[in-house]
């Protein structure tokens, strides 16, 4: 069997078993074929990828397929269960099946004695089956199908503590943001059939350049709605509102699916249908201002977050926002770069923030913790690798992937786009190791519950460093943090590997864009754009060691300072209180309004009515059944005669 | 000869006379002795006509009328011992449970 098909396949397997029976087997058991499936699908995933590589190359991109069989016939429609892997969905499935089987791992240690390990482990597998749907799909159909697969089990997850308060509520509002999205998506698609009368990728992508008009309405509007959907799944502006609550999830959830794959969903779209928006120059510039804009606001937000989940949660935006900005500007493999290295370190980072949550017993507030350094050697170490990667430290893979997004910028656009998209830089680097030095540094501020008196050696003594399931898969990341950056960097022999696996794909739509601002930037400018983006990541991480741990009334004298900015930012720009204003209040006096006229009102009256008035009827009827006998005896006379009379006749 | 017709005015006047027993009389044995009445004021009818029609039929019928009544009469009398037995009473306003 195809690889192709093997991949979904095994975690497909993995969900069953633990679905329908894993609640009667002993937790280790539900971890181990949890973990056997990624595993597992990982297998295939390499597999498949050598399979391609091994294909002969030419112009075209080259293509492995399998085909399940027709999935929706109706009339002229047809939607097959077809998969494709080209080179970009080569890197999608590496990323997704590789971090995602050593999340499957940390998860293991992570949620030992939960007691519903079996739900986690199905739901991540089922996960896993959906986002690998959504990226092998053949035709957007499919792809939709995985689309609204990866938000299903991000609410089953997000929820996974069903019996808290917020978990239920923070899947609920992933999942119905995320609806807003898809509805743009599905219009989107509609066009799309409309025009092309087929949903399969590859037909529409070949076609579009001949049949739409370049820069009309129609692909705009195609574009932008897609990108509606992007911005849900990808939580960008304004559909960003959803991933910080999300972070009620277990960590390995917020790892795998809020920062390295669910999340780059949108990403992947915008970039498998990038010929569409390559001949939408509005749609193009919407995608960028978005990312832009984005980027900017969520590192803002992040400097302010007092919950370690929240900063890295912003910051995720933000990344996603920095890979918005690639595709906007042309840069589809940039983007997908950057895709991958975050992937690596964002996991790292969060499965670190984990760590350090496991070993505090669950606190999360960064005013609570400090002095890990030395108590949580392997997380404090794997941590830092993490940010530096983030801040763009070379030869971090973050320096290389971020620095190709620059270059873009201002070969693209200009001076002043590169600026943003710098100021962006410092500021990750300014809130990473914010949260490094309140998380690792300076004195313990724990506080702890009881025994106040209890000598405080004791109570340390509880912070200890994670299992090896979950630090081993720390380190792994964090080598890979280190050194996947090589692969898309041309400074060394061999030039950009992945910008040349992925050229095909993208068919010189990269340079088209690049080349038409400002031709093609020279080595020169590429090396001093690449230490100017090192100075300012440098320059971030010194700053924020000054604040926070040299001088730590600067932090505090700042916050003072520019408090109106302050206040801003830590209410994230009152976001959700104006949704909440406009939007849900507003929907919720509607549906009161509906429950009373139409609910109550109308169909209670008609249910009940028709009960009511059985009711009555029986009521007046059962006087009739007096128990008398000599009136029954009456009536039957009485009856009798009538009838004679009438017959009679 | 007496004109046919005497019998069925009598044969209407004895079925009348029963009727309005039943609804009017309490006590079932009275009840019983009416429906008996009104059986035979039937009875009454037919022969008249089978006089009249100079057919046989009606005297049949007669018969069964006869032998169903005999038997309507034990299985009644049975009932009422057995409701009286519970009830010490014959006063059928006393046997009202079935209603509403």
């Amino acid at each position: 069997m195809s690889p192709l098909i093997l991949m979904p396949l095994f975690p497909l397997l993995g969900f069953l078993v633990n679905g329908l029976a894993g609640h009667r087997l002993p937790a280790r058991a539900a971890g181990a074929i949890g973990v056997g499936a990624a595993l597992a699908a990982f297998a295939a995933a390499i597999g498949a990828v050598r399979s391609l590589l091994l294909l002969p190359l030419g112009d075209e991109a080259r293509v492995l397929e399998a085909f399940l069989g027709d999935w929706i016939v109706a009339g002229d429609f047809t939607s097959s269960l077809g998969f494709r892997l080209d080179p970009l969905s080569a890197v999608m499935v590496l990323v997704v099946t590789g971090v995602g089987f050593l999340i499957h791992v940390y998860s293991l240690g992570y949620m030992r004695g939960d007691g519903g390990e079996w739900r986690f482990f199905a739901y991540l597998n089922l996960f896993l089956v959906a986002m690998l749907t959504l990226v092998l799909a053949d035709n957007l159909l499919l792809l939709f199908l995985g689309w609204e697969g990866v938000g299903l089990c991000s609410y089953l997850l997000i929820g996974f503590w069903y019996t808290r308060t917020a978990p239920p509520d923070a899947g609920l509002k992933a999942f119905i943001v995320n609806r807003v999205g898809d509805f743009g998506f599905l219009i989107g698609v509609l066009l799309l059939w409309v025009a092309f009368g087929t949903l399969d990728l590859g037909e529409i992508l070949a076609r579009a350049p001949r049949e739409l008009e370049p820069g009309g309405a129609l692909v705009s509007s195609i574009a932008l709605l897609l990108f509606l959907g992007a911005t849900g799944k990808s939580a960008q502006i304004p559909l960003h509102v959803w991933l910080p609550d999300a972070m009620e999830g277990p960590t390995p959830v917020s790892a795998l699916i809020h920062a390295a794959t669910m999340v780059t969903a949108g990403v992947y779209l915008v970039a498998r249908a990038h010929v569409l928006y390559l001949m939408a120059p509005l749609a193009l510039g919407v995608v960028a201002a978005i990312g832009l804009a984005t980027l900017v606001m969520a590192a803002t937000v992040a400097l302010t977050q007092n919950d370690i989940k929240r900063v890295l949660a912003y910051s995720t935006i933000s990344q996603l926002g920095y890979m918005f900005l690639a595709c906007g500007l042309g840069a589809f493999s940039a983007a997908i770069f950057h895709l991958m290295t975050h992937a690596f370190f964002k996991a790292l980072l969060f499965l670190g923030a984990g760590s350090v949550i496991h070993a505090l017993g669950g606190e999360q507030d960064l005013r609570r913790m400090g002095g890990l350094a030395r108590r949580l050697p392997i997380t404090h170490l794997t941590f830092v690798t993490g940010a530096l990667a983030l801040a763009g430290v070379f030869p971090l893979a973050g320096f290389f992937s971020k620095d190709a997004i620059l270059v873009a910028a201002w070969v693209g656009r200009g001076p002043i786009i590169w600026g943003v998209g710098l100021a962006g830089a410092f500021l990750t680097a300014f809130y990473m190791f914010r949260l490094v030095v309140l998380a690792f540094y300076g004195a313990s501020r724990q506080v702890h519950a009881a025994n106040r008196s209890a000598s405080r050696a004791a109570n340390h003594a509880h912070v200890h460093e994670s299992p090896p399931s979950m630090a081993g898969v720390l380190v792994l990341l964090a080598i890979l943090s280190a050194g996947a950056g090589w692969v898309g960097t041309d400074l060394i022999a061999g030039g950009n590997r992945l910008g040349s696996f992925l050229a095909p794909v993208f068919a010189g739509g990269e340079h088209i864009a690049l080349t038409e601002a400002h031709g093609h930037p020279t080595r020169a400018l590429e090396l001093s754009l690449a230490a100017i983006s090192l100075a300012v990541g440098v320059a971030g991480i010194l700053f924020s060691l000054i604040a926070y741990r040299w001088r730590p009334g600067l932090a505090a004298a700042l916050r003072r300072g520019l408090a109106p900015l302050h206040t801003l930012f830590s209410h994230k720009y009152y976001f959700d209180e104006f949704y909440g204003r406009v939007l849900v209040r507003p929907l919720f006096g509607l549906a009161a309004l509906a429950f009373r006229w139409v609910d109550v009102g109308v169909i209670d009256r008609l249910v009940n009515g028709a009960g009511e008035s059985v009711r009555a009827a029986a009521q007046s009827l059962r006087l009739l059944q007096s128990g008398y006998v000599r009136r029954y005896a009456l009536v039957f006379a009485l009856g009798v005669a009538i009838i004679l009379g009438l017959v009679g006749r | 000869m007496i004109a046919p017709e005497a019998f069925l005015y009598l044969a209407a006047v004895l079925f009348a006379v029963g009727l309005v027993g039943v609804v009017v009389r309490r006590e079932a044995i009275i009840i019983f002795m009416c429906i008996e009445l009104m059986l035979n004021a039937v009875n009454l009818t037919f022969v008249a006509f089978s006089r009249l029609l100079g057919s046989i039929d009606g005297q049949v019928i007669v018969f069964f009328s006869l032998a169903v009544a005999a038997a309507e009469v034990v299985v009644g009398l049975a009932i009422i011992v057995a409701i009286f037995r519970e009830r010490a009473t014959t006063d059928v306003d006393q046997i009202n449970l079935l209603k509403f």
